[in-house]
């Protein structure tokens, strides 16, 4: 099948493209064309890059990996059912499971029914329906996949963790200290920012759109602005374009710096965590004298970036940069020359090149198995077409491969902050912040795809005339990385799972939405 | 490796000075710890963060505080793994309908003399989650908060001066 039709081919046959999709073409497809797509995603060649629901409507995006071509497709679902693409694409079957629970869709021949963000605890069943239902009464507990075997044993873990982490449930299977199978139960976290999107001014959303996953707040403030500029087709100032790479970037930095330090922590080295939580607050704290918050939330809007670099802000930066160039590489060699640190994180927490490919995962999960595969650069934005970067790509897929591919990934963000500061765009005379009005009146669809620290998030979005959501579909990566942390921890003792966790450091709340 | 050791010896501590408890948050606390709660807690303060369904940005920051720079052990203060060994629960989010089972379990696993601090915007008010079908709100729907810290998310320094206020009201006399 690999290679057999390139994918516009194929839609360009089976489907029509809807008006005013942009910047890729979405296609309506009948039922028909529906199941020849399923055919045609046997092969390996097209990545699923998200799938989501509508009240009578479910719509899904690929990327031919070979061209980069991108596209939408959509059906019609008039009685609330759709043939099931988890068969082909297994990475579509949490994400059908989540369209069942909220809007009430069914996937025909589903390789898993059971529900998945609904606990049966909202006291309504799928509430972005049309027609909301009441819950059920006396709900069963949630059936866990049966593991059968001589030995064996269950741990349960969460939703309350040991650490300082998120909520989710984890369900290993052990033989001695042998994780068999580990499945995950996630949800606990579900807001329902889907559904309080729905209707609202296209700022207020923007704010929701920060608190998706608050370590990706610049990420996930980038693709929804992004998808909005594209579906109203406005062009943001060029200073915006550049500050938003330059929040992204620092974001990416103070992200792998906690997440390396705290893997080594994992690994007993607290010595790594001490040193790289310092140099994170350093990255932090030039944030916030920069752009006014730690974090930099709300900080890109739709329409450009809602505070500017101040004066003084470039200076701190390469000083920033200075120190970490400084700073940084020691603790790479410390990492690399402790036997006991490398015993623990090399051959643990194994991925195939195969899984990472086939669930379509991006970020340093993807590229340490071998999946050479960034937003920034395919399909590319700006101002990163006019960056020089290189991607880390790795193939041995460990918990050492991804620790390695951050420590690439920091160093590549030091430079790209480097470049960006030194050709940095002047801003428009008479304005406060680069950012231009978003004018009510137009509507429209739109895309984005945008490469934060653990990998690509697609958000989808549709805007009605008076400047309001209609509806939004915001893809955090963690979608296709958790179902491979399962794969990663089987066969490595129950020790080793904090490590596993951490090298991928998956999004709950980006997950559950 | 050994450098890095003698450098941090020789270099000074990288801890800064603690802020002063926040006055307000003090003020919220009087009256709400009974002289025996003070006699058991001395100046020493366990704490189980339990996140009720936020964006992981007050996490992130709740994190900071145990690196060298807010170092908050010096203060007594530490994350326990456990709700059996906290004095204190720390709570985030805007409590997720999914999550409010697990975080009134975990309130009634916490031994007594116990108190709740709601941490964030969004465990303070709901913020912008609050009327939504998946939220209840604000935690103190579900139980009785003792001390609000508020932001989005609060700041290590802020954080630091609500608990800061915890103990030393707690020690008072």
């Amino acid at each position: 099948m690999y290679g057999e039709e390139p994918l516009f081919g194929l839609l360009n046959r089976i489907g029509t493209p809807v008006e005013g999709h942009r910047p890729w073409p979405r296609y309506r497809l009948g039922r028909d064309g529906w199941l020849r797509l399923i055919e045609g995603l046997a092969g390996n060649g097209w990545s699923l890059l998200g799938l989501w629901g509508e009240p009578k409507a479910v719509h899904a995006a690929f990327r031919e990996d070979f061209s980069g071509d991108i596209a939408a497709v959509s059906l019609d679902c008039p009685q609330g059912r759709f043939p099931s693409l988890s068969a082909v694409r297994p990475a579509a079957n949490r994400l059908e499971r989540a369209a069942h629970d909220l809007y009430g869709l069914v996937a025909e021949r589903t390789t898993d029914p059971r529900p998945w963000l609904d606990h049966d605890a909202w006291g309504v069943r799928r509430p972005l329906s049309e027609q909301p239902a009441a819950p059920v009464p006396n709900p069963g507990p949630y059936t866990f996949l049966p593991v059968e075997g001589d030995g064996l044993h269950q741990i349960p873990v969460g939703p309350v963790h040991a650490g300082i982490i998120e909520p989710g449930h984890f369900r290993f299977t052990a033989n001695g200290e042998t994780v068999v199978r580990l499945e995950e139960r996630l949800g606990y976290v579900h807001r329902g920012v889907e559904g309080l999107m729905q209707g609202r001014p296209v700022a207020e959303a923007a704010k929701l759109a920060a608190r998706i996953s608050g370590d990706a707040t610049v990420a996930h403030s980038l693709a929804f602005a992004r998808a909005v500029e594209a579906a109203l087709g406005v062009e943001v100032p060029a200073r915006a374009v550049w500050l938003r790479a330059l929040m992204a970037e620092l974001e990416r930095i103070a992200n792998h710096l906690g997440d390396i330090g705290a893997i080594c922590n994992d690994a007993a080295f607290a010595f790594m965590l001490a040193q790289t939580s310092q140099l994170r607050e350093r990255v932090l704290r030039t944030a916030d004298a920069c752009f006014g918050h730690r974090l930099m939330m709300d900080r890109v809007i739709p329409g450009g970036v809602a505070t500017d670099l101040p004066e003084r802000g470039a200076g701190l930066l390469l000083e920033l940069v200075a120190e970490l160039r400084k700073r940084f590489p020691p603790l790479v060699a410390i990492y690399d020359g402790k036997a006991s640190l490398q015993d623990r994180t090399v051959a643990t927490g194994f991925v195939s090149a195969e899984l990472v490919t086939r669930f379509g995962a991006g970020g340093h999960v993807g590229r340490a198995s071998g999946r050479d595969q960034d937003a920034r650069r395919s399909p590319g934005y700006a101002p990163y077409d006019e960056l020089s970067f290189e991607v880390p790509v790795l193939t041995e897929g460990d918990v050492n491969a991804r620790v390695w591919v951050r420590i690439r990934e920091v160093e590549q963000s030091l430079s790209l902050i480097e470049q960006i500061v030194a050709r940095l765009p002047a801003i428009s005379r008479g304005l406060d912040h680069p950012s231009v009005p978003l004018e009510a009146g137009r509507g429209g669809e739109g895309m984005a795809l945008v490469e934060s620290f653990r990998g690509e998030i697609l958000t989808w979005v549709r805007l009605e005339g008076e400047g309001t959501v209609a509806r939004c579909h915001p893809r955090d990566p963690s979608w296709f990385q958790w179902p491979l942390l399962e794969a990663a921890i089987g066969g490595n003792i129950v020790a080793d799972f904090p490590l596993c966790n951490k090298s991928f450091n998956c999004s709950y709340a980006g997950h559950d939405l | 490796m050994l450098k890095h050791i003698l450098t941090s010896l020789t270099g000074g501590p990288v801890t800064e000075t603690a802020p002063a408890p926040a006055d307000p948050a003090l003020a919220e606390l009087a009256g709400k710890l009974d002289k025996a709660a003070k006699a058991r807690l001395g100046r020493s303060l366990s704490i189980r963060e339990v996140d009720a369904g936020s964006c992981n940005g007050c996490e992130l920051e709740i994190h900071a505080l145990n690196n060298p720079i807010y170092d908050l052990e010096r203060f007594g203060i530490r994350f326990v793994a456990s709700p059996r060994h906290a004095d204190v629960l720390l709570v985030t989010g805007p409590v997720a309908r999914n999550m409010r089972e697990a975080l009134v379990r975990s309130w009634d696993a916490t031994p007594g003399p116990k108190w709740l601090v709601a941490c964030g915007d969004c465990a303070v008010s709901g913020g912008l989650f609050a009327g939504g079908y998946a939220c209840v709100g604000p935690v103190e729907e579900v139980l009785p908060v003792d001390l609000r810290i508020p932001g989005c998310p609060p700041r290590p320094a802020d954080l630091l001066a609500g608990l800061l206020a915890l103990l030393e009201t707690s020690a008072a006399k």
